[in-house]
């Protein structure tokens, strides 16, 4: 009963690709898109957020979505109203999401700086008055937010705190499981992935909010995920093949979970895109970041967490005592012809 | 390890049965869950405010509002004690964590020293200790001081009881769903499911609701007062309704605390007013007050606004009174509520507002589960192209029952399934199917090292155990940082996440191991089906 169905291979399953050849010109390329990350998400340096589009989550304010039915919203209008009056700062004016949903349904999304002193709810009831006055009384709101200045500051040293706790106990984590090399290379993994997806955040200018810090908190977890799949595979042979190169290990290594790493990777990316397109507008960013993150949390395992164990090289514990007992180095028997 | 253990099956079994059990609720409307006997699981899943609408507000006790007013009390009492006992003096002055005063004849410094004494109170959270400390200075200086301990309990003291108050006070509404807790030291999260528009509720929560009596000085030293901008010691000027400014006595006469009820009266005019009837410490204060000062006036503050003004025209004993002048008959029903629930011990401030509509979290939902069922089914035929029927079937089979457990665990424990939640739940889906392919993929190495079909299988599940503990750990990690981290739809989504991770790890590993077990018992297979 075993041959009648055919089975999809992904991959073929004895691959020998080598991946250490091109381990530098990956390794300058990772470089440059970390810095270019960096860069796009620091400039300007003003503010707390630089160059992200944070939520008020993190900045503070007054958040309202409004959804105007059949009509689509006249941002312009509802950005002229808005900035005249009442000393309202910053105020920003945007279709959300998808300019319409497929119910035929148009949104928008104001964000503003309430006047100094003015309550929230004082704030919002104001501007919805006003937002009515100018877009016309059927519009109705759906989803009001009011961060105070205080909560914003503590959210925004919360998330940035969470993400460094997060890598530092992973970093931990790995150490106390393999060795400092290992965790060394995790974690520069593991800051590669997350510097992209900031990135991501500000190239795009996605709404930057809390549930963005859980994306990337998410793909730190699945990034360490599929960088342990690899590490363990690597001691594994470490002390399998004790006379093998140490690059070559790695590309064995890297090759024998290949399979793995494809096929869980499409799986997750399928179960992604499938929210991304139909899971509504509120998710599309959180989405979208973690397809990206699980993109470059694979690309990562291989490119930047790999070789920079090849690069501070790695204890091979009893290389030498192992003279006197001629070991059978069995090359690759478990991937190779 | 093919070798199938009874214990295994039993477990398989027991936990695919509870979690059929404590699943099947979903599958019941609102009523008919009701209607279920006490000792059937009867809950479903629990739907986070974004997912079903309502309102979260986060409230910040004032606690340095609290410490200048304790101070502020305090300095009066010192003033009084010393008064009372003909001691010359300095005015108190008011620190930051005290009082100080001066003593100017030395030879009046232990008598002061006693009457400072006798206004300490043992601390009642701490029998041991007293509400405050105090100190002999230099040059007849004596000083009062909090430490900040005392301090601390103290404010945590009024933030427990403000939460009572709320409490109180939503009660009367009669909406039970809202539900205020407390968070941190100085904090009172509300959230109220199905609140679209939490106007009212917010300004039923956020008023303190002090009621304050107040000797008023009708005399035209508020004129004084007003010119120099600087009013008599222990006196202050507030506007009144009509926005003329009158002077009164800081220290209230009477206090909201020494109500026993009020209630909605209507005054000889017929207008609404607000009834109140006082304790009997409250009645004796007001009876020989007003006994005293027939002719005079004095002002009932609501949260340091007038509410009304009163000229004394006789003696009232029996401690009843009433506000007058309070306008529409709402606003004195919500005064009587108010009042009834008790002031807010501390002035609360809303620090984060956030609402959603019922229509975005239904239209959340719908998208939510589409995208769901779809990834599901994406899944479900990529593990049958890639693993065949069998193989396919099997992991399928074990998604399946970890997508059971995961929403028996959630409806059980009550967790809150947030829009990023369902992300979280479609994200296990594919972390599930992780250990799956690490086993499948470990036994094709196996195979093609040379190993027989069950050795392998043994070994593949060996092997890969100590890999899927490792790399769902971290997963573990990051979800249980965003525990202490996240507000409400980030922990929703931290518990989808963590819960999914622990049974698809339960679910892959063993229910796959037993129905490959039964597989391997009953076909004797010669070679498996995936490589």
């Amino acid at each position: 009963m075993s041959n009648w169905w055919p089975l999809i291979k992904v991959i073929p399953s004895k691959t020998n690709l080598r991946f250490v050849k091109f381990a530098k010109i990956m390794a300058l390329v990772s470089i440059i898109a970390v810095i270019g990350s960096l860069y796009m998400t620091m400039t300007p340096f003003r503010g707390p957020c630089g160059g992200l589009n944070c939520g008020v989550d993190f900045t503070g304010g007054v958040l309202i979505e409004l959804d105007t039915g059949q009509t689509p919203v006249d941002l312009s209008a509802a950005r002229s109203a808005l900035s005249g009056t009442q000393g309202r700062q910053d105020v920003q004016v945007q279709n959300y999401g998808t300019s319409s949903d497929p119910s035929g349904r148009y949104h928008a999304m104001v964000r503003f700086q309430p006047p100094e002193g003015v309550a929230g709810q004082v704030a919002v009831d104001q501007a919805e008055a006003t937002l009515r006055g100018a877009l016309g009384q059927n519009i109705q709101f759906t989803r009001q937010e009011v961060v105070g200045p205080k909560v914003s500051g503590e959210l925004f040293t919360g998330g940035i705190m969470a993400l460094l706790i997060a890598i530092g106990l992973m970093m931990l984590y790995i150490w106390f499981r393999f060795e400092w090399q290992f965790g060394l290379g995790a974690v520069a993994g593991l800051f590669h992935d997350v510097i992209l997806v900031f990135g991501l955040f500000a190239i795009t200018q996605m709404e930057f909010t809390l549930t963005a810090v859980a994306a990337v908190l998410t793909v730190i977890g699945y990034s360490m995920n599929d960088t342990v799949v690899v590490f363990d595979r690597l001691r594994e042979n470490l002390r399998k093949y004790k006379k093998m190169p140490l690059r070559e290990v790695i590309d064995l290594s890297i090759n024998e979970t290949l399979s793995r790493t494809v096929i869980t990777g499409v799986t997750a990316l399928m179960a992604l895109a499938a929210l991304a397109l139909l899971g509504g507008e509120t998710l599309f960013a959180f989405s979208v970041s973690l397809i990206f993150g699980i993109i470059f949390g694979t690309y990562s395992s291989i490119y930047v967490g790999v070789p920079m164990i090849l690069l501070w090289g790695v204890k091979r514990g009893d290389t030498s005592s192992d003279d006197d007992e001629p070991e059978p180095v069995k090359l690759g028997m478990a991937s190779r012809p | 390890m093919m070798q199938l253990a009874r214990w295994k099956f039993v477990v398989v079994i027991l936990a695919f049965m509870l979690g059929a059990l404590f699943a099947a609720p979903n599958l019941l409307t609102r009523e008919q869950r009701d209607a279920l006997p006490g000792w059937v699981p009867h809950n479903a899943l629990n739907l986070g405010l974004d997912l079903r609408g309502g309102s979260y507000l986060l409230l910040e006790a004032d606690v340095d509002a609290l410490k200048t007013q304790r101070i502020a009390n305090l300095a009066e009492d010192v003033e009084a004690a010393l008064s009372r006992e003909n001691i010359a003096h300095d005015r108190p002055t008011r620190g930051d964590m005290g009082v100080t005063v001066r003593v100017t004849n030395p030879a009046q410094m232990d008598a002061a020293f006693s009457a400072i004494r006798a206004l300490e109170r043992p601390d009642p959270n701490n029998p041991g200790q007293t509400n405050f400390t105090v100190r002999r200075g230099d040059g007849g200086v004596i000083s009062l001081g909090f430490s900040e301990s005392q301090f601390s309990r103290e404010a945590s003291n009024a933030v427990d009881r403000s939460l009572t108050v709320i409490r109180r006070r939503l009660d009367a509404t009669g909406t039970n769903e809202i539900n205020p807790v407390r968070q941190g030291a100085d904090r009172i999260v509300v959230t109220a499911p199905g609140v679209s528009n939490p106007d009212e509720m917010e300004r039923l929560i956020g008023q303190t609701a002090r009621l304050t009596f107040h000797e008023v000085d009708d005399s035209d030293r508020v004129v004084e007062a007003v010119q120099t901008g600087r009013p008599p010691y222990g006196w202050m000027v507030v506007a009144d309704q009509s926005g003329q400014p009158r002077l009164l006595r800081e220290r209230p006469l009477l206090t909201g605390d020494m109500l026993t009820n009020s209630s909605v009266a209507y005054d000889q005019f017929g207008q609404p007013a607000v009834g109140l009837q006082f304790n009997g410490e409250g009645a004796r204060i007001f009876g020989d007050y007003t006994t005293r000062n027939v002719g005079r006036s004095f002002a009932i503050l609501l949260d340091g606004e007038i509410v009304s003004l009163a000229n004394i025209r006789e003696p009232i004993p029996g401690g009843s009174g009433q506000i007058s002048g309070v306008g529409g008959l709402d606003r004195a029903t919500e005064m009587v509520t108010l009042l009834n629930a008790g002031a807010l011990p501390v002035e609360l401030r809303v620090e984060e507002r956030r609402v959603v509509g019922a229509e975005l979290g239904a239209d959340a939902v719908r998208g939510g589960a589409i995208a769901t069922g779809v990834a599901f089914v994406l899944v479900l035929a990529f593990m049958f192209l890639v693993y065949g029927f069998l193989f396919g079937g099997i992991s399928v089979i074990a998604l399946l029952v970890n997508g059971v457990l995961i929403i028996a665990a959630m409806s059980m424990i009550q967790a809150s399934l947030s829009l990023p939640g369902i992300a979280g739940l479609i994200l296990t889906l594919a972390m599930a199917v992780d250990a799956n392919v690490i086993i499948y993929e470990r036994m094709r190495d196996e195979v093609r090292a040379g190993k027989s079909p069950i050795l392998a299988m043994d070994a593949g599940f060996q092997r890969a155990w100590v890999t899927i503990v490792d790399a769902n750990l971290t997963t573990l990690i990051a979800a249980w940082i965003m525990f202490f981290f996240g507000s409400g739809p980030v922990q929703g989504f931290a518990w989808t996440l963590s819960i999914g991770v622990i049974t698809s790890v339960f679910t892959a590993v063993l229910i796959t191991q037993v129905l490959l077990g039964l597989w391997v018992r009953y076909a004797r297979p010669k070679a498996l089906p995936i490589t």
